[in-house]
């Protein structure tokens, strides 16, 4: 453990078995992406064709060759980052408050609700995607309960709309903006909190201009947590969303079954993946900003 | 389990009373909110739980307390294969991944910062950083190839798409029970003429064991869980417990499914109890 060369041996297997299953296939995909359609799916191989980026925004009409904006592909782009931004946003305006409160608890019982967080956190994506949709249903929980108590006399059809979607990443992603906000506010100094009140801070104004830029890298981080999944969010959108709500995930998914068109989902997968590193990289200089400031 | 939230509400209520008066710490609402996320997070769990018990054929008209639907999918053929495909590969994959994830550690860990070691950083937690459906659809792109080229298209290959996005999992915990490992021990091993594999076995590995088992649990739970990849991954017959249910739910759904949700919430519960209490013991 002493030389490079060691180093570099014992670190191999981890950095090959990355290289074979992760990175190496993305580079794969890249290339898919700049490459000509096949006739049955797949590609026609080693020929160059624009095409795949080309669709991804544009679509040409196969009767008179006119060209026209990809309405429904942008229209799906712009769901998946509206939804994906709507869901981050509630997940905050309950996770915060949770969190806090979690936060705020004494020694022995924090532990608890800790915990309590950490089950779902833990628990297979699919079994509480699965959950969720009992709930919402026509003949669900929420459903029954709104009729038995006189307030619709109809079900509300939630399932198969986008507000369901939302529903559902809310549901699954909320312990992803728990969990960092949590780890935040725990370090809070509680003394600047009381030097505030002292100076005749009324509790929004504390929250507002003390706890909220305090805390503000662990809201970033569980923004950033919770955004990216739902960027990406496949099976919550194909239980919940049915077959005519279609996010990003989907989309994509298309291209390689009925669409037969690889290159265009090559080029859409990686339209998503540079939307992704581009939020990464706004939230890597972030934290490299403020990293220094926040308890200095 | 799903009694703890009420007996602990209780209890953080009583602090709340005791105090009276001003409390700095208190933000109005945040305590309601927080207990109405706790009820959101867990009902539609008690619901799902609930309704793997009726005896009814439906999953939202109550017909009664039955153990049928355990029995169902205790019985159901593709449940019994799918449970035990699902198993092995997390078993080998987490395997795998836990030890290619501490070496990793032990290479990237406790030294000065030497040429290359940002990039290893960056390349171990790649997986964690790109989409699942992108790594997923690239895989498709690899392997349905591969498939085609060399004839082959076994479990193998679920398992080495497991084992790569396992690693980052397994390294996290590992990493961070070395670094708060000084290297004294070990230099004190060298004095007294151990070899480095001697020093390894006899006093870094046994340090180092509870990050290891819970960098094992963690890939280990990564695994059973995943569903995108092992979606488009596994070829026909390759039904893993997670992809299984996921085809059942674009069917009309009985409680058999929520059976077998069940079985598998017990089994998340215990796995992650356990590794509560592993790395609560170790801070």
């Amino acid at each position: 453990m002493t030389n490079s060369q060691n180093r570099w041996l014992l670190s191999l297997p981890a950095l090959v078995l990355i290289f074979i299953a992760s990175i190496g296939p993305l580079f794969v995909m890249l290339a898919y992406s700049f490459m000509g359609k096949g006739d049955f799916g797949d590609v026609k191989p080693w020929t160059f064709s624009l095409d795949g980026w080309f669709n991804v925004f544009m679509e040409r009409d196969i009767f008179d060759n006119t060209l026209s904006v990809a309405d429904a592909h942008l229209t799906i782009l712009w769901r998946s980052l509206w939804l994906s931004a709507v869901a981050t946003f509630i997940t905050l305006l309950f996770g915060f408050p949770t969190a806090y409160f979690i936060a705020t608890r004494p020694k022995h019982t924090r532990e608890i609700w800790v915990f309590l967080i950490t089950i779902p956190f833990w628990t297979n994506f699919l079994i509480r995607t699965f959950a969720i949709q009992e709930v919402i249903r026509n003949e669900g929980v929420l459903n029954t309960a709104l009729i038995w108590l006189g307030i619709i006399e109809t079900p509300i059809q939630i399932m198969f709309t986008d507000t369901a979607i939302l529903i559902g990443m809310v549901y699954v992603y909320l312990p992803l903006m728990v969990l960092p906000l949590y780890a935040a506010m725990e370090r809070l100094d509680f003394k600047l909190v009381e030097a505030g009140y002292d100076l005749y801070a009324t509790r929004w104004r504390v929250l507002t201009r003390i706890i909220f830029p305090l805390v503000k890298p662990g809201v970033i981080a569980g923004s950033i947590l919770v955004f990216i999944p739902a960027l990406g969010a496949y099976v919550t959108s194909r239980v919940l969303g049915g077959g005519k709500n279609l996010m990003l995930g989907n989309l994509i998914e298309l291209q390689f079954g009925a669409g037969r068109n690889w290159p265009l989902g090559a080029a859409l997968s990686m339209t998503l993946l540079v939307i992704v590193t581009m939020a990464l990289i706004v939230y890597v200089r972030y934290a490299n900003q403020s990293g220094g400031r926040s308890h200095g | 389990m799903f009694v703890m939230p009420t007996k602990a509400a209780g209890a953080a209520m009583g602090s709340f009373n005791k105090n009276g008066g001003f409390n700095i710490r208190t933000q109005t609402g945040f305590a309601s909110i927080a207990f109405a996320t706790f009820f959101a997070l867990y009902v539609p769990m008690v619901v799902l739980v609930f309704y793997a018990f009726n005896a009814g054929d439906s999953i939202a008209v109550w017909q009664g307390f039955s153990l049928r639907w355990f029995q169902s999918a205790w019985n159901n053929q593709a449940v019994q294969d799918a449970t035990f495909r699902s198993i092995w590969i997390a078993l080998v994959a987490a395997t795998f991944a836990t030890m290619a994830a501490t070496m990793a550690a032990l290479a990237t860990t406790r030294t000065e910062p030497y040429r290359g070691l940002t990039f290893k950083y960056a390349v171990i937690n790649q997986p964690l950083m790109v989409p699942e459906i992108v790594t997923a659809i690239a895989l498709l792109i690899v392997f349905s190839k591969f498939k085609v080229w060399t004839g082959y298209s076994g479990s193998g290959l679920l398992v080495l798409a497991h084992t790569a996005f396992c690693i980052p999992f397994a390294y996290l915990p590992i990493r961070a029970r070395l670094e708060g490992m000084d290297l004294t021990l070990e230099c004190a091993a060298a004095d007294l003429y151990a070899t480095p594999w001697q020093a390894f076995k006899r006093i870094t590995f046994p340090l180092l064991r509870p990050g290891i088992l819970a960098g094992f649990m963690l890939a280990f739970v990564i695994s059973l869980d995943d569903v995108v990849i092992t979606e488009f991954v596994k070829s026909g017959g390759q039904e893993t417990l997670p992809t299984y249910m996921l085809g059942q739910l674009r069917r009309s759904v009985t409680p058999e499914v929520n059976a077998i949700a069940t079985a598998f919430l017990a089994f998340s519960i215990v796995l992650v109890t356990v590794f509560f209490f592993l790395s609560r013991r170790r801070a």
